[in-house]
């Protein structure tokens, strides 16, 4: 018996996510008096590989067939589920991120397994399986049970944490069987931008709304950002205008975000943009009317005009950064 | 080409969420009842895509798994464009159950694309594409901004990360698109309202099936403290509590 895990890289690099995964999967199977196994699939190597120890799996499962270097759902969804067939696996995690979304519903359906997606925690009980999950984009929270033997779990990001459990990874290669002939989709072109702190990965995130006013005004937030090590974000309007790109709209529509510390700056916190922020950690606002809704989203709250805070936050953070 | 919209009938994204029955039950009294943010889009995007391909496109069908009362929702995609709908009649339970009912259906008809939604705003599953895609042994892309037909090829883009990738796939194929597929959702007209009365819409008898997970009973997240407010001339304030009581910075 197992759990499994499905360590996604990127251009060969774990991120925290992955190690998120590994932590959580390490304390499922303190529970369940087992071990865990990691599925790592691309070009990843074995310094990269041995990190997922430090997390607490004691084995690594290495895919390098070069036709599985992009992301291709079938082929990707054999592989795990061959790899949870050797692992003997009961229980297979994945994180609720594009990738997850996409392989960890065929992965429950070939292997004949509930799956629990968007899930915020350990089960709160293991006889009958019950987990809890987002529904109502963060509105609701929902107890499930997952009856069947094989279960699937796909976790909500920063929902659990890193934490260490040293272990020494046994790195073993692995081929799943795949034919040419599996393989149906085709990447022809990738367009990535690099360099920049990506909106799913910052611990930090400053985000502006229609209350900033017009594009020309975000030289502070991103300085803000800048100085801060953080990602820039924004509200729908200020995306659909045109003001910012549609990488950085947040809420509902857009992207789900959970880090320690986000800004809203000139939003007004309608239920949609609240749908994509709350689970953060800490959330500030700023915002000229004391009853926009967001300041029952905030921890902490400014009743000011943003484009005057920022400048005078931002010196108040370089003067505590100096120190 | 024939293309088919899987739509999921959900509360109004502005919905108080209320739950009866010690919390096993939501409450819809009040609720006004939409298609899926993303089904909108999806359909959207599938009407666009006949139109600027008379030839290769025929016919859009639209599908729901529910109970007579998303009729209303389904008339709704009927007005916006989709040229008939099915509905299979069974209140579904969770992801698995709906992914099933949908593979009869495409079974029983050939169907070239299949669109879903990356997720239902109710339960948040972000499962129901996948599975109908390993229920029928499909190829499936998911993160789909945009799609378009090249001669009997189909171009996609995939949101990866930072970026996006450009994705060729033969049909017949699955994908479960999201923000990007199609700019604002179409607002039906008064012809199309009109039109929509008499298309067609199929009702179909459900498969049975047995279910994987059960949802028991549900949660409210746990209300935050109240904000704390700092004066907007002691902006320094706001820095030291975020560095020396909430630590984040
Ligand atoms: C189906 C659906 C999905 C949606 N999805 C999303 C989504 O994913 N994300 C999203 O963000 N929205 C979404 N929306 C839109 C949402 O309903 C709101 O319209 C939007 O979030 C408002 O953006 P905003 O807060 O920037 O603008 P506004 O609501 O216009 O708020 C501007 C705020 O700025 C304040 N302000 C003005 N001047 C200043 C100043 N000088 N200093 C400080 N504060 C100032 C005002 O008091 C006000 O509170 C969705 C809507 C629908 C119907
Ligand atoms: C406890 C519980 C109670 C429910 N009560 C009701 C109810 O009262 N009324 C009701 O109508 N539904 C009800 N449902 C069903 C629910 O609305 C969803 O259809 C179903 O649970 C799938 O949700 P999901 O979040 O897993 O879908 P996701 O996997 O997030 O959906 C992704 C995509 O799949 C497609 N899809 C999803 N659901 C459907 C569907 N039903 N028909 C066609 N395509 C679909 C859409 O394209 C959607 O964008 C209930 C579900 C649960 C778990």
């Amino acid at each position: 018996m197992s759990i499994l895990v499905f360590a996604e890289n990127w251009d060969g690099k774990f991120k925290k996510q992955t190690f998120e995964l590994i932590s959580y999967a390490h304390a499922l199977s303190k529970s369940m008096n087992t071990t865990v196994s990691a599925i790592s699939i691309g070009k990843v190597d074995d310094e990269e590989l041995n990190k997922l120890g430090t997390y607490g799996a004691s084995k690594v499962l290495n895919v390098t067939d070069c036709r599985l270097y992009t992301l291709d759902n079938k082929t990707f969804t054999m592989a795990i589920a061959q790899a949870a067939a050797k692992e003997n696996s009961k229980i297979i995690v994945f994180a609720q991120n594009n990738t997850g979304k996409a392989i960890a519903p065929r992965v429950s359906i070939r292997l004949k397994a509930g799956l629990a997606s968007g899930v915020i925690g350990l089960p709160t009980s293991y006889e009958p399986f019950t987990i809890v999950k987002k529904t109502y984009t963060s509105k609701a929270l929902a107890n499930v049970i997952v009856k069947s033997d094989v279960k699937i779990i796909t976790l909500s990001q920063n929902a659990y944490g890193i934490v260490e459990n040293p272990t020494t990874a046994n790195i073993e290669h692995f081929s799943p069987e795949i034919a040419d002939t599996d393989i149906k989709t085709t990447v022809i072109e990738v367009n990535k931008i690099t360099g920049k702190i990506l909106l799913n990965d910052a611990e930090i995130v400053v985000s502006g709304g229609r209350g900033m006013k017009g594009p020309e005004n975000w030289g502070g937030i991103e300085e803000l950002a800048q100085i801060l090590g953080a990602a820039t974000a924004c509200s729908r309007p200020v995306s659909d205008e045109g003001w910012r790109t549609h990488e950085e709209h947040t809420g509902q529509t857009g992207k789900i975000i959970a880090p320690n510390l986000y800004f809203a700056f000139g939003i007004s916190g309608a239920i949609q943009h609240l749908g994509g922020i709350s689970s953060s950690k800490c959330i500030v606002a700023v915002n000229k009317d004391p009853d926009a809704p967001i300041f029952e989203a905030a921890d902490y709250g400014i009743v000011g005009d943003a484009l005057k805070v920022i400048p005078e936050l931002i010196a108040a953070i370089k003067e505590l950064k100096a120190n | 080409m024939k293309i088919l919209v899987c739509i999921s009938n959900v509360p109004d994204t502005t919905t108080k969420i209320k739950f009866l029955n010690n919390n096993t039950t939501f409450d819809s009294a009040g609720v006004q009842w939409i298609i899926n943010p993303w089904d909108e889009l999806a359909l959207t995007r599938a009407i666009e895509l006949k139109e600027a391909h008379a030839g290769a496109v025929s016919e859009i069908t639209v599908v729901n798994v529910g109970l007579p009362t998303t009729e209303p929702t389904i008339r709704k995609a009927l007005a916006i464009g989709a040229d008939k709908a099915i509905r299979v009649n069974l209140d579904p339970k969770d992801a698995y159950t709906v992914a099933l009912q949908l593979s009869e259906i495409i079974k029983k008809d050939s169907f070239d694309i299949i669109l879903c939604g990356i997720e239902s705003s109710d339960y948040n599953g972000t499962s129901v594409g996948g599975m109908l895609s390993e229920l029928l042994d499909f190829p499936s892309v998911s993160a789909v901004s945009f799609i378009d037909i090249e001669g009997d090829q189909l171009k996609l883009k995939r949101e990866i990360d930072g970026g996006q990738e450009i994705i060729g796939i033969s049909t017949p194929f699955i994908g479960i698109v999201q923000k990007g597929i199609a700019k604002d959702a179409r607002i039906p007209n008064m012809r199309g309202i009109m039109m929509a009365k008499t298309k067609p819409l199929q009702v179909v008898e459900p498969v049975s099936a047995d279910l994987y997970t059960d949802f028991v009973s549900f949660d409210y997240p746990k209300a935050k403290a109240s904000c704390k407010k700092v004066d907007p001339d002691n902006v320094k304030e706001l820095v030291n509590l975020l560095h020396n009581e909430a630590k984040v910075i």
